[in-house]
């Protein structure tokens, strides 16, 4: 069995309300501190990677992953889920507009890799993503990542 | 062959987009050393890669490196980095 990614998750918001993509990014946040990964700080270094380095964060169609590097800000590894009632541009051409924001936090370049590997199993399985698209309250979502890790 | 990941963090994307080009490879059977990178280091790796897998927003940042610089639109899309890595090789 797979790792499962709901238990990975630290904060879970579906239907979430963002006016643009930094508002977008601040929920993915605030769910990393509330699941206690991060402090305040973090969330505004996610949004300072973007202004630097531009919207390449949306690596796949209407999909996020906002994240910086690891800083005294980050406490524990992390990882949060925010999918938006409203779909948010971020300026990438090939992927906007966005409705999936995942906030990942690393303490280090190696530690996460097993969620990330998890996560790129999900995130690259279309079928999934439909029902996770569809899923509309938290415990839908943990629902559907926990029967993805029980059949790979 | 080696083949760098870059993104601008070297923990998030650039490690999604290793996983899924390990994958490629192993299915096209070409034996390469894939390695994630941040902007930083990548700019010292791409001189001796021979292929830069990245987004469009960082190749821009990248700017002249030797290696090929092959641009990924979606990171989950086995289907195009199969695409791209084969043109790239042949």
């Amino acid at each position: 069995m797979a790792l499962n990614l709901s238990e990975a998750l630290s904060s879970i918001a579906t239907q979430a309300d963002a006016t643009d993509w930094r508002a977008a990014i601040r929920l993915a946040g605030d769910g990393l501190v509330a699941g206690g990964a991060t402090t305040d700080v973090y969330t505004e270094e996610m949004i300072a990677a973007v202004e630097k380095h531009g919207p390449y964060i949306v690596i796949a169609p209407g999909i996020a992953l906002a994240h910086s590097r690891p800083s005294p800000a980050v406490l524990a590894g992390g990882l949060s889920w925010v999918s938006l009632a409203t779909p948010v541009e971020f300026g990438n051409a090939a992927n906007d507009p966005v409705s999936l924001v995942i906030g990942l936090a690393a303490v280090d370049h190696d530690a996460h890799l097993q969620v990330m590997s998890a996560l790129a199993g999900v995130l690259s399985d279309s079928s999934a993503m439909e029902r996770l698209g569809a899923a509309t309250t938290p415990d839908e979502v943990r629902a559907v990542l926990g029967d993805l890790a029980a059949a790979a | 062959m080696k083949i760098v990941a870059v993104c601008g963090m070297g923990i998030g994307t650039s490690v999604l987009l290793k996983m899924n080009a390990e994958k490629v490879l192993a299915k096209l059977g070409i034996d390469a050393e894939v390695e994630a990178a941040d902007m930083g280091v990548a700019r010292g790796a791409a001189q001796t890669a021979e292929i830069v897998l990245t987004s469009e927003e960082l190749a821009e940042e990248l700017g002249d490196v030797p290696a090929e610089v092959i641009i990924i639109n979606n990171f989950f899309d086995l289907d195009e980095i199969t695409e791209k890595l084969t043109a790239a090789v042949e």
